[in-house]
């Protein structure tokens, strides 16, 4: 495998894995940390306030002074909860998140795996977190807990099909489902990428309208994947308390957290993949070395990301009927459509 | 020497070391003084009344039912997405056909009705309830 310059480095073996799963978790550490203080800020930024503020210089230490707030906090156990599937559910929520990251490509030689079937591998691993989050709220023996649980599971079981789609068209249209294929199909300049129809010359104004609008659905569908606002009704505050982590506490409850944040960095990473050119640079051969393509790609993800957060504070939660109305009526019609134009143009450039 | 799957086997192990790494830190140094109103389910500062352990609401499962069925289809039409450059208009037409049963399907849920959730209809008071009527 030269699709990773540690793996080059160091040989195949379990140690070189090993340092790339260590570095992958750091990064993850990191980006949460950067991603809660943009939530903060953001978030005081759109209701002009200042945001967290006296801690360190302009507040910026918050995140991490709330880890370690979350470490010292008890531990506590409901004794009517079910002790064991409770304790389970944090792994469960958060190895889901993790394993995603396995087939994520940063770079041409940042892949930490080059599976043929990356796309798919990814839908299927970041279903795992409705595992933990059924544990989770059921085992927590709280009606809450159980409410939000439910919902998180019917909401993630019909937003799925509406991914599902828009891999399928992708996949259609690059005609692999391995990610470094994918990405490499859409160097170039950003006209190439597929969200503007992917490479091509004059014919594939006949594919944009639907690869644009294929894009949009897939944003809506990874919003209600992560149970972002404005489908957070899982954990809908105002009616629900905090849903399925009402009665986790301390450092369960932060691997909660962790986890919806993870979770949102790997769909932005998707999207990144699927329809922004990956690693790519926008601007043809602009600033595009092996060595800054992390760097673009990172840049490209973290900007959905804040788009998510943006989005979180400027919508209002939708209602279940609302929910599920926009999922089965709305996204799965409108998405096998744009996936019919995707193949009957796919079929025409052959 | 690890296949590509290897890497995957590692990435799992990492994420269970991972969060059993914080949880124990977490138990060295957090207190622990557990009583009987700290172990009690939270609801809302009353006591619990009854189990959340019951039957649920069919809708639900409903939800699954029809999802199971999309993405059990979804799944046979990955195939030919990867592989149709070898295949012809013969296999497109097939696909074709499939989809077009799924959506059959889809819109056989819509109208039984399966994919509407129950909604709000609440009661608005008008004038004329407040009026007592009667003599």
């Amino acid at each position: 495998m030269d699709t990773n310059i540690i793996y080059s480095l160091l040989g195949e073996n379990f140690v070189s894995y090993a340092i790339m799963a260590i570095i992958i978790i750091l990064f993850i550490t990191v980006y949460a940390l950067i991603a809660i203080l943009a939530e903060l800020k953001i978030s005081a930024w759109m209701q002009r306030r200042y945001g967290p503020w006296r801690n360190t210089w302009h507040g910026v230490g918050q995140p991490l002074i709330e880890v370690f707030k979350l470490l010292q906090k008890e531990n506590i156990t409901p004794d009517r909860a079910d002790k064991f599937l409770f304790n389970l559910a944090p792994f469960v929520v958060f190895m889901g998140a993790l394993m995603a990251f396995a087939v994520i490509p940063f770079g041409e030689l940042f892949i930490p795996s080059d599976l043929n079937v990356g796309i798919f591998y990814a839908f299927a691993v970041s279903a795992f977190g409705v595992v933990g989050i059924i544990i989770g709220g059921w085992s927590s023996h709280n009606k809450y807990s159980l409410l939000g649980s439910m919902r998180a599971a019917a909401q993630m079981v019909s937003y799925e099909i509406p991914i599902a789609i828009c891999l399928l068209s992708i996949a259609t249209l690059n005609g692999s489902l391995n990610m470094e294929t994918i990405v490499v199909a859409q160097s170039g300049w950003f006209w190439d990428w597929n969200i503007f129809g992917g490479a091509g010359g004059a014919t594939k104004l006949f594919v944009i309208p639907f690869t644009l609008s294929l894009f949009i659905i897939y944003f809506i569908a990874s919003l209600a994947e992560t149970n972002r606002t404005p489908f957070d009704l899982p954990e809908g505050e105002s009616e629900l308390v905090a849903g399925y982590s009402t009665e986790y506490s301390g450092m369960k409850f932060a691997m909660f957290y962790l986890a919806e944040y993870t979770n949102m960095f790997i769909v932005s990473a998707l999207i990144t993949v699927m329809f922004l050119g990956g690693w790519n640079s926008p601007f043809g051969d602009f600033l595009n070395y092996v060595w800054l393509q992390p760097a673009w790609f990172i840049a490209k993800a973290f900007g959905i990301v804040v788009m998510q957060i943006i989005i979180r504070w400027t919508l209002p939660r939708l209602r279940i009927d609302q929910l599920m109305y926009t999922s089965w009526k709305v996204l799965v019609p409108c998405g096998l459509f744009c996936f019919l134009g995707v193949a009957l143009y796919s079929m025409l450039s052959l | 020497m690890l296949s590509s799957f290897g890497v995957i086997l590692v990435f799992f192990i990492f994420a269970l070391l991972l969060v059993a790494a914080a949880i124990i830190t977490a138990a060295i140094i957090r207190p622990s003084h557990p009583n009987k109103t700290k172990l009690m389910n939270y609801e809302s500062g009353i006591e619990p009344v009854g189990t959340p352990w019951i039957l649920f609401n069919t809708r639900f499962y409903l939800i699954a039912l029809a999802y199971i069925i999309f993405d059990v289809e979804l799944v046979l039409l990955f195939p030919w997405a990867v592989s149709f450059r070898g295949l012809g208009w013969s296999a497109f037409i097939a696909m074709l056909i499939f989809v077009f049963i799924l959506v059959l399907g889809l819109f056989y849920d819509w109208a039984k009705g399966y994919l509407d959730w129950d909604k709000p209809k609440p009661y608005i008071p008008e004038l004329k309830d407040f009026i007592d009527t009667k003599e």
